[in-house]
């Protein structure tokens, strides 16, 4: 594995795709650790033990009851809830910017864990569209398969869905990691920003259309390419970074990450400066 | 929005109305305006069944409007003459509301000339025409149709459904969901999504003698393969072709007298949730549709950009 410490940022994001990210290694999860920053107060957020565990069913609850009573839970100090018979509902366990293990038997319907900042969630079922939209950081791990628009916008954290996924994943991604184990649909990682995404199984037509930045892995074959992604060359980076995270991902065991294909903005549609506004003022 | 459900029993019957009552309501915040079913019931296959109606059920944005009672009397008179010319001879007749019927009737002559006949009278619509196929739409959500026309007790093999938001045209019954596959018997369609060749479409198979009666995007698909299989073609290539000469984002069920079929757009854009087992196969916008149907934990998927999938009973 390189030695991460060793490794000039900006070279090793170069190195593996990425045209403008320097790799921090800092999630927002630790930016927003209360013990290092001072004065810092994140509404909605509670002390929980992840030792003190309680069940939730939510059979007779729709999705606004459940939610309120995951809050309450947290309030209570529970840092370990499992939710019986979600039942494919939307939206449940949206919204969390807390440290929690959340565990679902069952599945999800649409919008399931989004706007999440935090929370380690296990879902021991599938989920349906746009599961973990907008997640900030956290780790989700989906035993079975997901819907289109996985991880739609998601800016960090870990998003794992180890059956296979509906179209679009990724679209709009402004960073994190999405990892999948089976196949992907059609315009994955259209219009992403920032961020990796994983597959791999195969992938479907207009693969990193209009991609801006970020890199994508594709253990199998591919539809087709989206305008502007291209091929790039595996570097060390990659694989050693592939092992590492499907390792962590618990996902993947033995699988090949060299022969993997990988996928890069080819830069060819960018139509703005390279220069933000804010930095071409005070060049002026 | 729309949303859309179909299931099919493989190898038995069951009371597929409750069913997909219990389907389309859990949908019906994609869609409160209308609902429309197409059940494939355990008829004895002797008699057609005529559905029709003489007049409208009109809501917000509608051309068409609502009539008297006895206008609509008058018009099932004419029907009545207009079959006996045809030698269509009526066995049992029902009225369902002022303006629907379900007639059973003894017909051996071609489809297309007796359907052209019947619609030549002024407000008639045939709904279907099958020898299982029992197709019901009105204005109200699942629940309230279902009531209405006493669907919770029909038993079958498979159905689809529609829950409709109307975006491209009125709140009416000729515009909602299914549409029967004019002139083929015990052909429906139900579809969520938005089809943007419509007008360049219809044009083309309006020369070709093809019937549209709304002005609903979606019954184009119905049209579309129904003018496929006039010319030769098996569902299942229909349903392929649909992918390149629709334009648009849809996703679609098609049924026939012993199968079910699911089509959805290159683009992936409009959803669909699958659960396949041996015996039986469901399908809807949102899981919640199926899990109306099917409480305990299961597994689903959502099938990919340009699939096809045709089932038999």
């Amino acid at each position: 594995m390189a030695n991460l410490k060793t490794v000039e940022k900006k070279t090793k994001a170069q190195s593996m795709g990425m045209h403008t990210e320097t790799l921090t290694g800092k999630t927002q999860q630790k930016f927003f650790n209360p013990d290092e920053a001072e004065n810092f107060f994140y509404w909605g957020t509670y002390d929980v033990d992840f030792n003190k565990r309680t069940d939730l069913d939510v059979k007779d609850l729709d999705c606004m009851q459940a939610n309120k009573k995951i809050d309450e839970l947290m309030s209570e100090g529970y840092g370990t809830i499992v939710i019986k018979n979600p039942q494919g509902k939307h939206s449940l366990g949206v919204g969390i910017l807390n440290k929690l293990n959340l565990i679902f038997e069952g599945s999800l319907g649409y919008f399931g864990v989004g706007s999440i900042d935090g929370p380690i969630v296990r879902i021991n079922g599938r989920v349906g569209w746009s599961c973990a939209e907008n997640m900030m950081a956290g780790k989700v791990v989906i035993e079975k398969n997901a819907g289109s628009c996985f991880g739609a916008a998601i800016r960090g954290g870990d998003l794992i869905c180890k059956g296979s996924v509906g179209a679009r994943t990724g679209i709009d991604q402004k960073g994190g990691t999405i990892i999948i184990g089976g196949d992907a649909g059609a315009f994955t990682g259209f219009m992403m920003q920032r961020g990796r995404i994983v597959i791999l199984g195969d992938v479907g037509i207009n693969l990193g259309d209009s991609m801006y930045d970020g890199t994508i892995y594709v253990g199998g074959k591919i539809g087709s390419f989206g305008s502007d992604a291209v091929e790039s060359p595996m570097t060390k980076d990659d694989i050693d970074w592939l092992n590492r995270k499907l390792k962590v991902a618990e996902i993947g065991d033995n699988f090949d990450v060299s022969k993997m294909t990988k996928v890069v903005a080819g830069k060819k549609l960018w139509n703005y400066d390279a220069l933000e506004p804010t930095e071409k003022k005070g060049a002026i | 929005m729309c949303g859309i459900a179909g299931l099919i029993h493989r190898g038995k019957s069951s009371n597929v109305g409750e069913e997909l009552q219990n389907m389309l309501q859990a949908l019906k915040h994609r869609g409160p305006d209308s609902t429309g079913y197409a059940l494939y019931a355990d008829n004895d296959g002797q008699n057609f069944i005529l559905r029709f109606k003489v007049g409208e059920n009109v809501g917000e944005g509608s051309t068409s409007v609502n009539e008297d009672e006895s206008v609509y009397n008058e018009r099932k008179k004419i029907v009545d003459k207009k079959l006996s010319e045809l030698g269509a001879l009526v066995v049992k007749e029902q009225k369902l509301t002022p303006y629907s019927y379900r007639y059973e009737i003894k017909y051996d002559k071609d489809l297309m000339e007796f359907s052209k006949a019947i619609e030549s009278i002024q407000s008639v619509e045939i709904l279907s025409i099958g020898k299982s196929l029992e197709l019901i739409k009105d204005l109200g959500d699942a629940t309230a149709v279902s009531e209405r026309y006493g669907l919770n007790k029909v038993q079958g093999t498979h159905g689809i459904g529609h829950a409709r938001m109307a975006t491209e045209s009125g709140v009416d019954i000729k515009s909602a969901h299914p549409f029967w596959g004019y002139p083929f018997a015990d052909v429906s369609v139900v579809h969520n999504g938005q089809l943007t060749n419509y007008w360049n479409n219809r044009r083309v198979l309006e020369n070709k003698g093809m019937r549209f009666m709304s002005e609903c995007d979606s019954e184009l698909i119905a049209v579309f393969l129904a003018e496929k299989m006039r010319n030769g073609a098996t569902l299942e290539e229909g349903m392929k072709e649909s992918l390149t000469g629709l334009d648009g984002v849809f996703t679609y069920f098609v049924a026939t007298k012993d199968s079910l079929g699911m089509a959805k757009d290159t683009m992936a854009a409009k959803p669909l949730v699958l659960y396949e087992s041996d015996n039986l196969v469901a399908m809807g916008s949102e899981e919640i549709a199926i899990r109306s149907i099917l409480p305990q934990e299961i597994d689903t998927y959502d099938p990919f950009d340009g699939e096809v999938k045709v089932w038999q009973t």
